[in-house]
């Protein structure tokens, strides 16, 4: 019968819009995140890829290259450019050559202390991780032109910029309230 | 001699086009200004010395007045890599992305696929937390042990990136003494992360990055 089918046809249509709609209730509350996503930046180490890879397209290259992928494409780029930063290096306070401090650069992660004191360098601790308040640029610019005792060109080891403008808290989130 | 040899080499530097930056802030042309362009990362031990802190900073260079403005991208995951056994491959990820008024964290977690191209674990949802309003105190979210914050914060960056600028372009021999902040009243977009570090492996180190990665 024609009204028969008309009533299942309805009904029919009823019942999927509310499976429609039960599934939108669904997506609200658990969102899509289906999809592919591909790096377009990598960071770990303060201003390694700003110092050490050329501007341009290099620079964005570099962002795209996984870290393991890093030592054996980069080093001797970066070699190259702290030859070029400063044509006198001959080892930092690290004792390092070139060669290996630009080795250790080159792979660019940032090496974390589960057990000892997380920091940049702290006098004490090097490399264990980096907290708010280290002074990076210093360190990196120590190591850079401060030669063996860290007392080769004085003009160029320190900014003199020694500390954040706002307190960082002690608590969680840690980083201060926006300007 | 030195200093002649120092300047010769700034020169050469400058002439070959390397332009100096920031930390990461503005370093790359493709991501430059954009929400995939990471500015800074910084890994330490909590409060809580049982925990470990992740922050990774967005979007550099925000003035006060284009800071309410500025968002976290719906199409851009942020991703936590966690070396393990240092050999610089992933062995686990935190991950986050915002979806509306929400910033969404998942791990850590084995990654479904180590390198450039990432899956959202939604299987390992850790917790999601509001995205802070700018002005307004920050949200916290604390879920499965963990915390979170997304939001607007102070560039906790600091250096006089102009003086270098000038010593790179040899109108300068050296840095001033006060230097001068040059990020110094300017904001970011930060993703914070707490969590245990007994869910960040056994070993007593770890190798950390971060990651932005783009929908396709």
């Amino acid at each position: 019968m024609k009204t028969n089918k008309y009533k299942i046809m309805t009904l029919s249509f009823l019942s999927i819009a509310a499976m429609l709609v039960s599934c939108n209730n669904d997506d609200s509350s658990s969102p899509d995140f289906t999809g592919n996503y591909v790096q377009q930046d990598q960071m770990a180490r303060p201003a390694i890829n700003t110092v050490f890879i050329a501007a341009g397209a290099p620079k964005d290259a570099f962002n795209s290259t996984i870290p393991s992928s890093m030592g054996a494409s980069y080093q001797s780029v970066f070699e190259a450019r702290l030859l070029a930063l400063n044509a006198g290096y001959t080892t930092n306070a690290l004792g390092q050559t070139a060669a290996q401090l630009t080795g250790l650069l080159a792979t660019d992660v940032l090496n974390v202390s589960k057990t000892a004191p997380t920091t940049f360098f702290d006098g004490t601790n090097v490399l264990t991780g980096r907290k708010a308040s280290d002074d990076v640029i210093d360190v990196e610019l120590l190591l850079i032109f401060g030669g063996p005792m860290g007392t080769s060109n004085p003009g160029l080891t320190s900014d003199n910029v020694n500390a954040n403008d706002k307190a960082f808290s002690t608590s969680f989130p840690y980083l201060a309230t926006a300007w | 001699m030195k200093k002649t040899k120092i300047v010769l080499g700034l020169s050469l530097v400058a002439i070959t086009g390397l332009v100096f930056m920031a930390a990461d802030h503005i370093d790359a042309p493709a991501v430059t200004g954009n929400a995939s362009d990471i500015t800074d990362v910084y890994a330490f031990q909590g409060q809580d010395s049982n925990n470990m802190v992740f922050v990774v900073n967005t979007q550099g260079l925000l003035t006060p007045a284009g800071t309410a403005a500025a968002t976290f991208n719906e199409n851009v995951l942020q991703e936590i890599n966690i070396d393990t056994n240092g050999d610089n491959v992933e062995d686990l990820v935190i991950q986050a992305i915002r979806k509306g008024n929400d910033m969404y964290f998942f791990g850590p977690v084995a990654p479904g696929t180590t390198g450039v191209t990432s899956t959202v674990k939604t299987s390992a949802q850790a917790g999601k937390v509001k995205i802070s309003a700018y002005g307004s105190a920050p949200v916290i979210g604390s879920q499965n042990g963990m915390k979170f914050f997304a939001g607007p914060r102070d560039d906790p960056f600091f250096f006089d990136l102009g003086q270098f600028k000038s010593i790179l372009m040899g109108t300068a021999t050296g840095f001033n003494n006060p230097g001068t902040d040059s990020f110094a009243g300017t904001n970011v977009l930060s993703t914070i992360i707490e969590l245990p570090k007994s869910m960040l492996g056994s070993s007593s180190t770890i190798n950390v990055w971060a990651e932005t990665k783009q929908k396709q």
